[in-house]
């Protein structure tokens, strides 16, 4: 039972005009088990919040905690965190060029295991999780990301976290340029490590599509850095109806 | 070659082709007052059948390219003994020729190459330059018409080493010429790889690679005159620098002259410049004097390590100097999984490892 614990974080990016506060006061707990919907418009500050988490150089921590499991995820550094259980699926995977897909699980893999996997079992475990994902194991042998469409960069994030087996997931935009039965798979994928794992998620989207399939326990409308109402399923759908106006406005 | 009546200068680091290069460090070998060692150099440990190896008077065997370079010039001068490599005509090698550098001090020293390549002939040659040693080297190199050569010289030389060298290709019509530069060890090296067409259908392909660390001066030249029509060229240098008085030089001439309609050329330097300090000059240099030509373009960049590669990989556990490593054997895989050689290909990866790991720690 793991529990990402989130109190009053503030973070700026530094700017050609200095320092701009992106997020202003974001308070959230994410338990093993639960899935936690994150809806907010554009520029609202979404991937900031998960890639501080992760701990991208970029942005910087004014004030506030991360703590998973009482331990201080901001004094980490980026690996450690992997370590420690988090993921980040990101919104905008990033090309590596000359580095192997299999290459790259393998080591991250053995970074996150502590030790290498064993040679008999890897092959036939990465082979079945990129069936399940209805990826061509031809994939294993291209590089990183390089050349992918936007859908097989999704699959691949969910892919590394099926074998990388996190305590608490971020899943940010995950579904965007999804096709419908891309998103089926995607989304069976995510509910299997859920399952398995007893995986707690952070879902950034912008669809309740997707949680048709992967069903929040929790959603929470993000607007101008922070949330700003908290509900259960039926949140997204008044927020799919009505859109984001009236926390904007206000 | 009778007396040697010296009839070109000393260089003095400011004539264009001089510029960049540290003089003082070249052990004389560019100075007309010292006089070079004659000395063959290269050996071999077996011949596969279809190959011979022999050492030729110089006076029987005539350069067959022209040249302005001044060391190149006092090779040619000193050489009495020009090793000659023979590819037989429709020769088909599988195993790749080795000849590796047999070193004997710092004293500075000369050192001839030919190698001829037969009609159809299909080969690889690889030269290997470990150890220590003050060299100026000319290797010539002749394709006959539709032979087919992978010429790979490894400058992986212990640190005092001063290398500097010409690699001179003539292509008859229809060969295709393959060249890999990997220069990870001296001082100083100077390599000048360069092409000359003779005939249509022809193609060369020049890659290279250089990581230079501390105290290295790493300096490639390509030189490739289209001067025949429909032939094509590619080349593709990348290099990494380490360390504050890392320097490397990467120059790409490539001229397109009026009678070589239907050219087809495109040459790319890439540098990371992995630390502060750390200097990379790379100059593309691309002239045309036909509009009537398939293609022909250049890109030079010059940058840092892409953080966002590093955080990527970070991010799935992996510690920030295994990440590094990975990226830059990465940067480096497009040329060095081209070698088609598993031993040498794993010791170059290493190597990069190490000189990648002399700043981190
Ligand atoms: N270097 C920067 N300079 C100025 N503004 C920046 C910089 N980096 C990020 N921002 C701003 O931070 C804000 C939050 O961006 P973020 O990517 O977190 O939004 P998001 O909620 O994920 O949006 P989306 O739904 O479009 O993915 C945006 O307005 C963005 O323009
Ligand atoms: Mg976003």
């Amino acid at each position: 039972m793991s529990t990402l614990e989130i109190k009053g974080l503030h973070v700026s990016v530094i700017t050609e005009e200095g320092a701009k506060e992106i997020l202003r006061g974001v308070d959230l707990t994410i338990k093993s088990g639960e899935t936690h919907a994150i809806m907010g418009p554009n520029g609202s500050g979404k991937s900031t919040l998960a890639y501080s988490i992760a701990g991208h150089p970029k942005y910087t921590i004014t004030s506030g905690t991360v703590t998973l499991d009482g331990a201080d995820v901001l004094a980490m550094t980026v690996d450690e965190r992997a370590k420690a259980g988090l993921f980040l699926a990101m919104q905008y995977p990033v090309e590596v060029p000359g580095v192997s897909v299999s290459n790259f699980l393998r080591t991250a893999v053995t970074a996150i295991r502590g030790e290498a996997p064993k040679v008999r079992t890897w092959v036939g475990e990465v082979k079945a999780a990129m069936t399940e994902l209805s990826m061509d194991p031809a994939f294993a042998e291209r590089n990183v990301n390089e050349g992918f469409s936007g859908g097989e960069k999704k699959r691949h994030e969910i892919l590394q976290m099926e074998l990388l087996k996190p305590k608490i997931a971020i899943l940010d935009e995950t579904d965007s340029g999804l096709d419908v039965d891309a998103l089926r798979i995607v989304s069976e994928g995510v509910n299997r490590v859920k399952s398995n794992q007893n995986l707690g998620i952070m879902l950034i989207t912008h669809y309740t599509r997707i949680l048709r399939y992967i069903q929040p326990d929790f959603v929470h409308v993000f607007a101008g850095g922070r949330i700003v109402e908290e509900g259960g399923p039926e949140l997204a759908a008044k927020l799919e109806e009505n859109g984001y106006a009236e926390y904007t406005t206000a | 070659m009778a007396l040697a009546t010296t009839n070109y200068l000393t260089p003095t680091g400011r004539e264009e082709a001089w510029r960049f290069t540290p003089l003082n460090r070249l052990g004389g070998l560019h100075d007309s007052s010292v006089s070079l060692n004659d000395r063959i150099s290269l050996t071999y440990q077996s011949l596969p059948s279809g190959v011979e190896i022999s050492e030729v008077n110089a006076s029987d065997l005539p350069s067959i390219a022209t040249t302005d370079d001044q060391v190149n010039l006092r090779v040619r001068e000193t050489v009495t003994q020009v090793l000659r490599l023979k590819i037989a005509n429709n020769a088909e090698l599988t195993e790749p020729i080795f000849l590796n550098r047999k070193v004997v001090g710092m004293a500075p020293e000369a050192s001839r190459v030919l190698i001829h390549a037969g009609i159809n002939s299909h080969a690889t040659i690889v030269v290997e330059n470990t150890g220590d040693a003050i060299i100026a080297e000319e290797i010539e190199i002749k394709l006959e018409a539709g032979a087919n050569l992978r010429f790979i010289t490894l400058q992986e030389w212990d640190s005092k080493a001063v290398h500097v060298a010409r690699h001179h290709a003539i292509l008859e019509k229809d060969s295709t010429f393959t060249s890999y530069v990997v220069t990870v060890g001296g001082s100083v090296v100077r390599i000048l790889p360069t092409v000359e067409y003779r005939g249509p259908g022809t193609s060369a392909d020049l890659c290279g690679l250089y990581f230079a660390t501390d105290g290295q001066h790493l300096e490639h030249r390509v030189h490739v005159e289209h001067a025949v029509p429909n032939a094509k060229s590619r080349v593709n240098y990348k290099g990494a620098l380490n360390g504050i008085s890392a320097r490397s030089v990467w120059i790409g001439d490539v001229f397109i002259k009026a009678a070589a309609q239907g050219t087809d050329t495109y040459e790319l330097n890439r540098n990371l410049l992995l630390s502060d300090g750390a200097r990379a000059d790379s100059v593309p240099n691309l002239e045309i004097e036909t509009g009537d030509i398939v293609g022909a373009g250049h890109a030079s960049t010059t940058g840092r390590f892409d953080d966002e590669q590093l955080f990527y990989l970070s991010s799935r556990g992996i510690p920030a100097e295994e990440a590094r490593r990975l990226v830059i054997r990465g940067f480096f895989a497009e040329i060095v999984s081209k070698l088609h050689l598993a031993d040498v290909e794993e010791r170059i990866m290493n190597r990069i490892d190490l000189e990648l790991a002399t700043v981190n720690s």
